[in-house]
This record gives C-alpha cells, structure tokens and sequence, in this order.
C-alpha cells in the first residue's frame, strides 16, 4: 500500500517536472507572463510529491514494511532505529531518491527567494533544475525504483551495509554531501539562465548563484571532512584520506567550486573572466555528476559502490547530454559574454586569484586524470591498473602546497596594483610567522621538502590573514575609539564576505596543519599482547587489561580493554578498541578508540585476538594534530556561513587602487551595523 | 602586452603540467596482477610495485603471533605465489578467500607485501553455520557475561 502510494506520487511528479520545464520557453517565446505562475507550481508539485514519497519511505523502513522492495534489501528487525532511518541513503535506490528530495528542496527554494526578480533568468534557471529533475525522475520510475513490490513479503531482512551502520557519522556525512553535490545544480542552472535570457553579459547572475554556491560548498567542505572522520574512526586503518576514487570524486566539484567563488570575485570587481566563471559552474555540476556515475554506477568497488546495474549508462548518457547542450550554448554565445575588462598590475589581488584558479585548475585536472586512467587504460589497453598514491603525492600535492601560499599573499595586496616596495613590505611579517612554523616543524623532526614547505607557507598563510583582522581591528580601534572586542565583531559584520573568506581561509589551514603533521610525525607498532603486557608508541604506553566479548540484538562485540598511562605510570585513561560482528555479514566491522586531545589522537585498534581471549594483537598509531583538521572544517563551514549573510554590496566598479592606503581596500566597504 | 604574458605564463604551466601528469602517471601506476601473469613477467616483475589477485591456498597461512611474521600463497589456479608480510592477518582472512596484496615481488621469489586488502563482494553474505561469531567466541562472549 505504502509501496504503491509513494510509486505513483513519484510516477507524477516525473510528470509534473517535464510539464513544467516544457512550458517554460513556451510561455518565454509568447510572452505568456501568467505561465510562468504554472512553471513555478510544477516545482513547488514536484516538492510535495518526492516530499511525500520520501516520507513514505522513511515509514516503511520504520514500520519494517518488507513488502517494498528497498526496505526488504536494507531493512532488518533487529537494526537500531537510527541506522534504519538513516538506511534511507545506505543503498542505491534510496539515494537516488533522497537525491531527488534534495533537488526538489532546492528548485523550491530558489523560486521562492527568487520568484519576483524581473527578467527570464529565474524562470530558465527553474527550467534548468525541472530539467535535471526529470532525469532523476525517469531514475526512480526505472533503473532505481524502489518501490517495487515484492512477494512474498519477507519476515526480516538483511539490514543495512554493516560499515554504513557502525557509525553515527553515517547520520551526517551522506546528508551533507547530498546539500552539496545537489545544491551545484543551482549555480549551474543560473549560469544556464543567464545565457536563455541574454543576461549572461552581467554580473548579476554570478552574484545571485555565489550565495547558493558558498552554502553549497559549505556542506560539501563539511561533507569531505565527514567523511575523511568516518574513515578514520571506522576502518581501522589510522588514516582518513587515501586518493580512493569515491574520496576524489567529492573532492573534484569542490575544487572547481572554490576556483568559482574566487574567480566571481575577480568578475565583480574587475569586470573579468565572465566566461570563465560561467564554466567553472558548468564544470562543477559536471562533476558532481560524474562523481555519482563513479560512486553509483559500480564501476568501482568500494563501500560507495552499492550495486551493478544498468544505471551508470543512464548516468553517462546524461553527462553526454549535459556536456552538449551547454557547449553549444557557451561556444554560441561566448563572444558576448565574454568580458572586457584587463589585468591591473603583476602585484595585485587579481594576479593572485589567476593563479589561484590555475592550481586549483590544474589540481582538479590531475585528481580526474588520476581517478580516470584506470578506467580508461582497462577500456582502451585490457589492463587492470590503479593509480597508487605517489602519484596524487607527487602531483597533486606540489600544487597545493602553492595555493596554500598564495592563500598568504592574496589578501595581503590590493585590487589594481602596488609597487614592488609596497608589495615587499606587506611580505614581511609573513615571512615571520613561516619561519617560525619551519622552525617548529624542523625542531620535531620534519625533513622532507613539501612538509617543510607546507609548515612555512601555512606559517605565512595564517600570519597574512590574521594580519587583515589585526589591521581592520586596529583601525576601528583608533578611528573610533572602539574596544578591541567590538572593533573585532564590528569588522567583520560590516564586511562579513571579505572577512568570512578569511576566517575560511584560517579554516583550511588548520587542515593543512593537521594534514601535514599527523603524515610526517606519525608513528606506530603493532604487537601481541598478554593481559598485564605494555606496549609503548612515541612516548605513549597501553597496557592490555582483558579481552572480553559481548552479543548485543544485531551483532555480537569482541572488544580489548586496555589502561593509558601517563609518563610516571599513573593510569590516565581507557581505551577499548572494538571488532563488531554483525550477524548478517561474515566480515567483521573494525571499531578503533580514538584518545583526542589538542596534541593529536592516539589511535587503538584491535587487529586480531586468541578465540579464548588469551591474548590481543593491537596496533597503536600517535597521529599529531588529527583533531585540528575536523576542528579547521568547522572553521570553514563558520567562514562560510559569515560571508554568506552579507548585505548588498555597492555595484560599481572600485575607485582607483591606492598603493599606499593604510588598509588594503577602501574604507568606503565598511558600513557599521 | 600584459595580456601575451598572461597567456605565455599560462600555456607554459599547462605544457609543464601535461608532462608532468603523463611522465608521473606512467611511473606511478600500479598493475593489477594475477599469479600466472607476475611470473610471466620474469625479471621484469621483480621489484616493482604490483597488486597482485587471487585466492589463499588452502592450508598455507602461518602467522607467528609473537613476531607478527604473516606467510600464506596465493593461487590463481594455474600459478602460486608466496606472500611475505608483518602484521596481524585481517580478521575475515580465510583459506580460499580472495585477496588483492599489494607490494613487490622480490628477487627470492617471495613477494614481500605491504597491504593486505580482502576482495569484499558488494553483496555480503551471511556467515556459513559454526562460523558466526556467537559461535565461534562463545566461551569469552559468557566468561565476560559474569
């Protein structure tokens, strides 16, 4: 019953998105007004109705409705009743539609805000998102359904992927990455507007889409971070980023998405790289495309990989569909878009941000020739290869480690140009803080040159955005005779895009920092252990106190309770590493215990035990500065959700740049709350 | 003017960063193996990193739990292979299972493997009975229940 409800309300939306997007350019091309009102009703429509499909879906999981077929491949009795909810993004069919219902929320979204701008740019940005809409539709009605009934109904089922139920950071991971990927759609279909309705040669529409592009990539920074955290905290392997395919394919559309949200900058200001803009837009939903063809299609096993099918030439033919109509729409109108305005000096914000978008380009281009080749050289060669890690290592890493030092010398020079003095002189003081952080680095045993260089640039990096705040602080301070609190919250309120970007860029540079030492500084020994036995890592000491086993409704648990001690043998704490074996699986789920503090993380995990519980073979990794990097993403989400507040800001092109002002923008950017 | 330097600049760090990709790729890609191919390669199979396919020969894993020392062949029904590694056996690790090593085949003949991965088929299967852990730790699962 709930089965077929849910199967016919998404069987009409199918209906609803491509009426919707078929009456779009008709009511446009007749000047049918009165239409649109129906274009943008088809949206809200198609809201409800995957709105009330998932909800459906969401109560037979609950209720344990095995007569619909996707509750019967995932649900089971004996799941907890979080990770059944949750189970709604743990198999294929599911996400597909919590894909859809994410699509939906958004199309919704952006007509309400946006439903009154004059013009036919919201009305062929809603066509866009109908259109990618209807392709997730036609998903649902056919290779993903699933709501397929099933008989005879089953009395249990298997429950979901034991991995994607070992953690309640599978609760918040896939969401935030559905917000993400999804939410590029929005910018996509801005950049598609604006091309249907001529308004392509402004700026207005790459303002409209920046800000659901920064939420956008707010979630999907959060998401990696999510997801590098569930690595870490459930393989067992002491690691959280391995240059895997799926980790790449969320990492791509965020690297063109971050290329995006500088370049806009460079658009707004200096009336450049329109064209440019506009593609890194299409690029990004591209990619998030590809990026779930990757992890959907089960062209690569991996956890993220659920099931063969026929799928991934859906997925494909959809690529293949984008890619052609939005060539021919940028190729046809690339003369005017494309824009005029010109470089100032060589030592300026823009020169900076030019290069910026070139690393990031060329970070995303080596990630997707890396993640790619294996397919390709199995295709084109009948070679089984994979692209190991010394590649990302060797290629990838360089080029960060640059972006990370002119994340240091963006904000340190003005929009237009400078002298050289003037521009050596603002080098200085972050010059300091990199050779400070070198000399920590080198002091606790850093040797290889990109660990150097990467504690120097992020030094100087961290000191030349601090350094803006302590500027703008200082000025208030003096002007206005404001307390240094005030002055602090005042400056940024007054321009929450410039200085949300720098609170970002504080963010990413603590991952750095956690990135770069837990990979250089970590240690660790694996050993067999009697009860009683120590084991010492890097000045850290476990003891093994039993091994102990427990039967809890879904699996059964062998854990290993070991003591911490301190240096003077004092028991500090406890850890208890985990092996769950879920009934349904014959493997078992590894389940490290990670002891945090500021310094970094000791990690435990239980690698193999006497069936007696005689003994425990245990490997303790000391990973420096690992809580740093899941605390630098909450920084960045923090960046991001300041600069997305902004008010309007003034639309006309900034005065001549001053050389010598005292602040590297002019103060007319402030306006006091 | 400014704008040919622009361009120059670009198109220099574009052809730097082809060769780059191209030159670092082909040393850097690891090949996916089985038994019967590595050895085919003779010499030039020796010492290159390899992942390297197939099952668990049937009785042939020792595991020195003291010394960590981990030995076991892998077959792939024509041609074997001894693997060599230090660390604790996965726990799913099983006679006749598939397993994917990666590592480098040394010149003894004994591929000395730095990671052991298990072949997990995207459908998991059930536990075959006497195998399911309630029965296997039975007597540590009660001993810790009092």
């Amino acid at each position: 019953m709930i089965g077929l409800i849910a199967h016919n309300a998404l069987l009409l939306s199918a209906a609803v998105v491509v009426f919707g997007a078929v009456l779009t350019p008709i009511a446009i091309r007749t000047n049918r007004r009165e239409w649109l009102q129906l274009t943008y009703g088809a949206v809200y429509t198609n809201f409800l109705l995957v709105s009330l499909a998932t909800a459906l879906m969401i109560v037979a999981l609950v209720i344990h409705d095995f007569s619909v077929s996707y509750v019967a491949a995932v649900g089971s009795r004996s799941t907890p009743l979080l990770f059944t909810v949750i189970s709604l993004w743990g198999a294929l069919e599911g996400s597909i539609l919590f894909w859809a219902w994410v699509l939906a929320l958004y199309a919704a979204a952006v007509v309400w805000f946006h439903r009154n701008r004059p013009g036919n740019l919201v009305p062929y940005a809603s066509m866009t998102m109908l259109a990618v809409a209807a392709f997730f539709a036609i998903l649902l009605a056919g290779p993903a359904d699933p709501f397929v009934p099933v008989w005879p109904v089953p009395a249990d089922g298997p429950g979901p992927n034991t991995l994607l139920q070992n953690h309640v950071l599978m609760a918040v991971h896939p969401p935030l990455l559905y917000l993400g990927y999804v939410g590029m759609t929005v910018p996509f279909a801005f950049a598609i507007g604006a091309i249907l309705s001529n308004e392509a040669a402004s700026n207005d529409w790459a303002i409209l889409s920046r800000r659901w592009m920064l939420a956008s990539w707010a979630f999907l920074s959060a998401a990696i971070i999510a997801g590098m955290w569930w690595s870490y905290e459930v393989l067992g392997w002491g690691g959280y980023w391995a240059w895997d395919p799926v980790e790449n394919a969320s990492f791509l559309p965020w690297l063109t998405a971050t290329a995006y949200l500088h370049s806009v900058m460079v658009q707004e200001r200096r009336n450049m790289l329109r064209l440019w803009t506009l593609n890194l837009c299409v690029a990004t939903f591209v990619l998030t495309i590809l990026g779930t063809f990757l992890t959907r299609s089960g062209i690569l096993s991996s956890v993220h990989a659920f099931t063969t099918g026929t799928i991934g030439y859906y997925f494909l033919a959809f690529i293949a569909v984008v890619l052609v109509a939005t060539l021919v729409l940028v190729a046809g109108n690339a003369e005017r878009i494309r824009t005029t305005g010109t470089l100032g000096g060589v030592a300026s914000r823009e020169t900076v941000f030019l290069l910026n978008n070139l690393f990031l380009t060329a970070v995303m281009l080596t990630v997707l020739v890396g993640t790619l080749y294996p397919l390709v050289a199995e295709a084109i060669r009948g070679v089984k290869v994979s692209v190991g890690e010394p590649f990302f290592n060797r290629m990838a890493v360089p080029a960060m480690v640059a972006l990370i030092f002119l994340m240091g010398v963006g904000p340190a020079l003005p929009w237009g140009s400078t002298t050289v003095a003037e521009a050596r002189r603002r080098m200085i003081p972050p010059s300091i803080g990199a050779l400070v952080l070198v000399a920590i680095g080198v002091l606790a045993g850093a040797r290889g040159m990109y660990a150097v260089l990467a504690f120097a640039f992020v030094g100087y990096a961290a000191v030349g955005n601090l350094r803006e705040y302590w500027i703008g602080v200082r000025a208030r301070h003096r002007a206005h005779g404001e307390n240094w609190g005030t002055a602090l919250v005042r400056l940024i309120l007054g321009n929450r895009r410039r200085y949300g970007g720098y609170v970002a860029h504080i963010g990413v540079l603590l991952v750095a920092l956690g990135v770069t030492a837990s990979s250089t500084f970590r240690s660790e020994r694996e050993a067999t252990l009697l009860p009683g036995e120590l084991l010492t890592v890097a000045g850290h000491t476990v003891r093994l106190q039993s091994v102990w086993g427990r039967e809890e409704p879904q699996r059964s648990v062998i854990g290993a309770t070991m003591d911490v001690l301190g240096t003077d043998g004092v028991v500090i704490g406890t850890v208890e590493p985990r092996m769950n074996y879920y009934h349904v699986s014959d493997q078992p789920v590894p389940t490290p215990d990670v002891r945090s503090s500021i310094r970094g993380d000791l990690y435990v995990n239980l690698s193999a035990f006497e069936p007696n519980g005689a003994n425990a073979t245990v490997k303790v990794i000391v990973e420096p500065l690992v809580p740093w990097i899941w605390f630098g993403g909450f920084v960045i989400v923090l960046g991001a959700v300041i600069g997305m507040f902004h008010r309007g800001r003034r639309t006309t092109i900034p005065p001549a740049p001053m050389a010598s002002a005292p602040l590297p923008e002019p103060r007319v950017m402030e306006t006091v709350p | 003017m400014n704008r040919k330097w622009v361009l120059a600049g670009v198109g220099v760090i574009l052809v730097v960063f082809a060769w780059l990709t191209f030159g670092g790729l082909e040393k850097n890609v690891v090949f996916f193996l089985t038994p019967q191919e590595l050895l085919a390669k003779g010499d030039a199979g020796v010492g290159v990193p390899v992942r390297l396919g197939g099952q668990v020969k049937p009785g042939s894993m020792t595991w020195d739990a003291q010394t960590l020392d981990l030995r076991f062949t892998v077959t792939d029904g024509a041609r074997e292979v001894q693997v060599h590694s230090t660390g604790a056996p996965p726990q799913m690790f099983r006679d006749g299972m598939g397993v994917i090593v990666e590592g480098r085949h040394g010149a003894g003949g004994v591929f000395e493997a730095t990671s052991l991965m298990v072949k997990h088929s995207n459908e998991y299967r059930a536990p075959e009975p006497g195998e399911a852990a309630h029965e296997k730790y039975k007597t540590l699962i009660e001993r810790s229940a009092q």
